[in-house]
């Protein structure tokens, strides 16, 4: 998957997760926290969705990675590179 | 010949849960959810552990945990079970305090605690919307020695009286005292603040029903009447359980059983570090409880303003000492008006919950035992006459529940309704790296206590076994 396709994907599952949200004015570079009403539990749930819609492993150590929508990609790139 | 509850259970399992308190149901539904063959063996005959009801002849049905929750339940069920469940969720509108320091009722949301803080409390608008935000800000990252006390303290010294408004609430929603890590205080009550106190509509029992059926349509094998006796380890790896005389095979166990039953009684220390033994010897359970159960006469109930929560205290001052006493000072009851089952013979209860110590009740010989039991049943009654006059004519049913009771049920070290104290969690987590496939995913820690707590609890646990499994090298066939 290419960045571009990547972010897209996020935007999905985020849609689900917290279907309240607007997400079409997401600043990439701003925190999520700062922007939606997302709790530990919200990014627990992006892992396991990650995981099976993707079969992309998130360990806990890396959840910081998860804290904006570039730095989600960025981290996420090298490990959705075969993913089509 | 006894009956074989096992009877049709394969010989193997990606994995087995121990346990079916909700976070036990919940690692269950999610794991087989995801594709894993899913054993759950409960010890009792029910499913719930503490999230738990019994029927009582004349129609009464007694809940003993159900009041109340945060409003994230409805996120929670929704995601972790079904729409039909978070559906169930309704709001309990009513929390009332009334002791010798101040009596008022809530809605027990932000806005409204701002309201009473300022006007009839008098605290500075600046100031309660720092404490909510500080409060709120709180992870489990934070600085882990300050506490609750001190967060107080800070934000509104000398101040008992909203120390007790802040506090009562979480002490009977999870067992914590002012003694505990501010942080464990802070992501509580944010929990609850954010929108007020719930309830599942329909009774813990629909509740309860509601998930088995959810986890036996994902594939579940659950199986009642089954206490595991022994989770088999070699070498450092999770192998089987042995139960009712069976051993099955198993990829990983999660324990929703005590923390500390799970390490020493179903692993044994023998098989894991010292250094661990060393920490989960330390682990301090939460306090116990006691209830009274209550049973209006048919058609009698009380008026709504009564309140659906009702923490009451003669005691002048707030200590946790005095919460825990056996000279009991403080109760809340909840109220369960007939709305609570719609479908049922509308019927009014009432549960008081006293947070208690096991040690009070441990030594008693039978005859000391009943008589604490009518004492505690009286006392009760007697608290119970100003909310409801002649209380006494109008109750047909009332009967105490006690440290022991607990601990008879639900096989909980000491009776402990709470798991444990704030240390536990560490505990907990670290269990899978001393024993491969090994997990646990009960009440601890106090911030994974309470029903919203073990649910969410049992998804980041459900998580990481599902990581292990799929991590794991395939054995080529």
């Amino acid at each position: 998957m290419a960045p571009a396709e990547i972010r897209t994907a996020i935007i999905d599952i985020l849609g689900d997760i917290a279907p309240d949200e607007d997400l079409s004015n997401l600043d990439d570079q701003q925190s999520f926290r700062d922007q939606m009403e997302l709790d530990s539990m919200d990014f627990l749930d992006i892992v396991m969705e990650l995981r099976k819609r993707y079969r992309v492993q998130v360990p806990e150590e890396d959840y910081t990675n998860l804290d904006s929508m570039a730095s989600t990609v960025s981290y996420l790139t090298p490990k959705m590179v075969a993913v089509a | 010949m006894p009956k074989d509850f096992l009877k049709g259970a394969s010989d193997s399992y990606d994995v087995v849960v121990i346990g079916s308190g909700l976070g036990g149901l919940t690692a269950a539904n999610i794991l087989a959810r995801d594709g894993m063959k899913v054993l759950l063996l409960e010890q009792h005959y029910k499913l719930g552990g503490l999230a738990t009801w019994f029927k009582r002849p004349g129609g009464h049905i007694f809940d003993i945990s159900l009041h109340g929750f945060p409003h994230g339940m409805v996120k929670s069920c929704r995601r972790y079970w079904s729409k039909e469940i978070a559906d169930s969720i309704v709001q309990l509108e009513r929390v009332r305090f009334d002791n010798p320091m101040f009596a008022l009722t809530t809605s027990f949301d932000r806005k409204d605690f701002t309201d009473l803080l300022t006007t009839k409390f008098g605290i500075q608008q600046t100031k309660v919307v720092q404490f909510f935000d500080a409060a709120r800000g709180m992870n489990f990252f934070d600085d882990q020695q300050r506490t609750t006390k001190q967060l107080f303290e800070e934000f509104f010294p000398g101040r008992e009286d909203v120390v007790r408004l802040l506090m009562e609430p979480i002490t009977y929603a999870n067992g914590s005292t002012l003694e505990d890590p501010a942080i464990t205080y802070g992501i509580v009550f944010s929990n609850f603040m954010s929108k007020g106190v719930f309830v599942f509509q329909g009774g813990t029992d629909k509740l309860v029903k509601a998930m088995e059926k959810e986890m036996k349509r994902n594939g579940v094998d659950v199986r009642i009447n089954c206490d595991v006796e022994k989770i088999n380890v070699v070498g450092d790896k999770v192998r089987s359980v042995e139960v009712n005389g069976r051993t099955i095979e198993t990829k990983a166990v999660v324990s929703n059983a005590n923390l500390r039953s799970t390490i020493f009684d179903l692993v044994g220390e023998e098989k894991l570090d010292d250094s661990f033994v060393q920490n989960a010897k330390a682990v301090r359970l939460n306090n116990s409880s006691t209830q009274v159960y209550m049973a209006m006469q048919d058609g009698d109930t009380v008026p709504r303003e009564t309140g659906d929560l009702l923490f009451c205290s003669t005691a002048e001052r707030f200590q946790t000492d005095l919460l825990l006493s056996r000279d009991i000072t403080s109760r809340t009851f909840s109220f369960y008006y007939p709305d609570t089952r719609p479908e049922g013979k509308g019927r009014t209860l009432i549960v008081s919950s006293t947070n208690a110590n096991y040690s009070d009740w441990e030594n008693l010989n039978k005859e000391q035992y009943e008589a604490s039991k009518t004492d505690l049943v009286e006392g009760t009654l007697d608290a119970l006459e100003k909310y409801v006059p002649n209380c006494r004519e109008r109750i047909v049913h009332a009967e105490a529940a006690t440290p022991i009771t607990f601990e008879h049920y639900t096989k909980h070290v000491n009776g402990s309704s709470f798991g444990t104290k704030f240390e536990g969690l560490t505990v907990s987590r670290a269990l899978p790296e001393q024993i491969d496939g090994l997990y646990h995913a009960g009440s601890c820690g106090i911030i994974m206590s309470g029903w919203l707590g073990t649910i969410n609890y049992g998804v980041i646990v459900a998580n990481d076994v599902i990581n292990q499994i799929s991590s794991a090298p395939t054995v080529a066939t």
